[in-house]
């Protein structure tokens, strides 16, 4: 795996290798969203706000010079914006949580068009390419091995930070708040840390993102990029950080699968523009309703099924049902 | 009398948010689940209301009830097929279906050769009427749309007060466990939610139609109505309509008095502020659970005890955030 992904550059064309840096960029950025959703339980519908952040920062400070691992400057505005969103976490829950996050979203993109002395508003904003201490990243493979590098280093990151007590305490608070409470998990800090690990992670992914697609404009950070953020993580597969790549593959392929299965589709069907959306939301459907845990979920059923094999059970993988309601009390 | 106008069609545009909000609203009460689907139930309902009176030519009062009954039957196959199989699993999975399904929606619209990409006007028998009233003028179509959503209200009131099956619905939204002991037919009155939302969602895009058109993207209208219904608390029915009016009027005034750019934030900004001084809503009740109860409890017993909790950090904004409450 790490050797195909290293030599990628002598066998992707230029246009493959593109493809490839565009999916290391969202698995970064996947990776904190599940960091966030997936381990910690609390879902953000404005996660693109943090991209946005992330990459407007990174424009600015290299238009200004600074070298590339000024980056993690933008990495921490991401972070600082992470918090604040974090506060009205420890109060409120569930969708209210979503609901803030989209306020959130909403807000940042308006700030991103308006403000346009900063951000250059709606025309956008052109980005140079990526340089530090005088070597810069202007072609294809370097930018790739920039962009290979950060992503190895965030999920050796996340995957370390999940087996270290922070990362139990996130899952704790995701399975129960209350338990997690009073097994002495300061909620508090614990999910403000989660959201600003998780917009810090994003903004780094951001700052790539900015300088690979090297020209910034409001409506990428829109409500679409948070929900197709969201998409990633929960076709991924939600608590897995393989899910992370897996979604970031299939977010960045689908186009192009889409566009290939147009040749073979009449033409009335293959020329419309819903066409996309379409089977976006069908995809999302049918891994909501038959394989909630995304493709990593189905392969660990295939490995048990193997390791096992004369004793699997079809129960095994069921997940009990639970109902919030029927325990309320009024 | 300027301030009237705005007031007016503010008011207006906030009813189509409270419908919607309606909608949020009866759905999360009957199966705790929330709906991203809601606003484009409402585009659905639009595009059929002017497949109707375009292609077949039928009037707009009688295209209007067999809307609402198409939508309302489009509803009860959604609960049945998408969300039945998956209620129970965490929250966030349903989210995500309801998103999937106003995805394909919204995809299969704009999948209508010649119709999906465009904007329409919807033929009204009301369309460009003003009335003038003491050299104030309304629109028809503002009016028109005030008095449906009180007539609806008033109709749904009557529904949840009086009717044995308001009633059992009430009680499913209470406690669905105790209702189904008590011969309630929970699931199919899961099902009636979502009748309720559907056909509640048609009406709102019959209505909103002659005021911007009919197109495909009328569905982010739903993502303002999510404000709407925070701000008058989630689980609350006369919440969603008086949240729809306050963030309709907000916007309104907005876009008249403040620079341009700030309409669109607005519904999100009072949402922010009402999250942060009173996130339960206007009319939110306090739903506990038993063991947030116990937590309470332990509370007024022993103040300032709590697990984990023991030493917290001297931070300002946390202060600050823990003093709003």
């Amino acid at each position: 795996m790490l050797v195909a992904l290293l030599s990628a550059p002598w066998w992707l064309g230029p246009y493959g290798l593109t493809q490839l840096s565009f999916v290391l960029i969202y698995s970064i950025v996947g990776l904190g969203l599940m960091l966030l959703a997936g381990y910690t339980g609390l879902f953000s519908i404005g996660h693109a706000a943090f991209l946005g952040v992330g990459a407007y920062v990174e424009a600015k400070l290299s238009a200004l010079g600074w070298p590339f691992p000024a980056s993690a400057a933008a990495a921490l505005l991401s972070a600082g914006a992470g918090v604040v969103v974090g506060l009205p976490a420890l109060r409120i829950k569930g969708i209210y949580l979503g609901i803030a996050t989209l306020a959130f979203g909403v807000i940042v993109e308006e700030v991103l068009a308006r403000w346009e002395s900063m951000t250059g508003g709606n025309a956008g904003m052109p980005v140079s390419t990526l340089q530090a201490f005088g070597w810069k990243a202007d072609t294809g493979p370097a930018f790739y091995f920039v962009c290979l590098l950060c992503c190895v280093l965030s999920s050796l990151g996340v995957l370390n930070l999940l087996r270290s007590p922070i990362g139990r305490a996130f899952v704790a608070i995701r399975d129960s708040e209350i338990s997690a409470q009073s097994m002495g998990i300061r909620l508090a800090q614990y999910k403000t840390l989660a959201f600003a690990l998780s917009a810090a992670l994003a903004g780094l992914g951001g700052a790539l993102y900015a300088h690979q697609i090297r020209f910034l404009s409001p409506d990428q950070f829109s409500i679409t990029q948070s929900i197709d953020l969201l998409l990633l993580v929960v076709i991924g597969g939600l608590g897995s950080a393989h899910g992370a790549f897996l979604g970031a593959v299939f977010l960045i392929a689908m186009p192009q699968a889409i566009s290939a299965a147009k040749d073979l589709l009449p033409a009335a069907v293959a020329q419309a523009p819903g066409l996309q959306a379409f089977v976006y939301g069908a995809v999302l459907v049918a891994f909501v309703l038959f394989e909630p845990l995304g493709p990593y979920g189905r392969w660990v059923k295939v490995r048990t099924w193997l390791q096992l094999f004369p004793f699997y059970r079809r129960g095994m993988f069921t997940r009990q049902k639970s109902f919030q309601k029927s325990e309320r009390v009024r | 009398m300027l301030s009237l106008q705005i007031l007016v069609s503010g008011i207006a545009q906030g009813c189509i948010y409270g419908l919607i909000a309606l909608g949020f609203v009866l759905i999360y009460k009957a199966t705790e689940t929330v709906s991203f689907a809601q606003g484009e139930l409402m585009m659905l309902g639009a595009f059929a209301g002017l497949g109707l009176t375009t292609a077949f030519g039928l009037p707009f009062w009688l295209a209007l009830p067999v809307v609402v009954v198409a939508m309302a039957g489009f509803g009860i196959a959604t609960e049945r097929v998408a969300i039945r199989p998956v209620l129970g699993q965490p929250a966030f999975s349903i989210v995500m279906l309801t998103i999937g399904l106003a995805y394909m929606a919204r995809g299969a619209i704009t999948m209508v050769p010649a119709i999906g990409t465009d904007t329409h006007p919807l033929a009204v028998p009301y369309k460009g009427e003003v009335l003038r009233l003491g050299g104030m003028s309304f629109a028809a179509e503002h009016l028109v749309v005030i008095g449906a959503t009180a007539l609806l209200c008033l109709g749904l009131y009557l529904m949840f007060s009086r009717s044995r099956i308001g009633i059992a619905m009430q009680a499913g939204s209470q406690n669905q466990l105790a209702a189904y002991y008590m011969g309630i037919p929970v699931q199919r009155l899961n099902g009636l939610a979502w009748v309720l939302a559907a056909a509640v969602a048609a009406v709102a895009g019959l209505l909103l139609a002659p005021i911007t058109f009919v197109h495909a993207n009328m569905d982010f209208i739903g993502l303002k109505a999510f404000p709407a219904a925070v701000v008058g608390g989630f689980g609350s029915l006369p919440g969603a309509i008086v949240g729809g009016l306050l963030v309709g009027v907000v916007e309104a005034f907005a876009g008249f008095y403040l620079p341009e750019g700030l309409k669109d934030v607005a519904a999100y900004v009072v949402v922010l502020v009402m999250l942060i001084l009173k996130p339960n809503g206007l009319f939110g009740e306090k739903s506990l659970k038993k063991s947030d109860r116990a937590l309470h409890l332990q509370d007024r017993l022993r103040p300032g005890h709590r697990p984990g909790q023991a030493r917290r950090p001297p931070l300002l904004v946390w202060r600050l955030a823990r003093c709003a409450s």
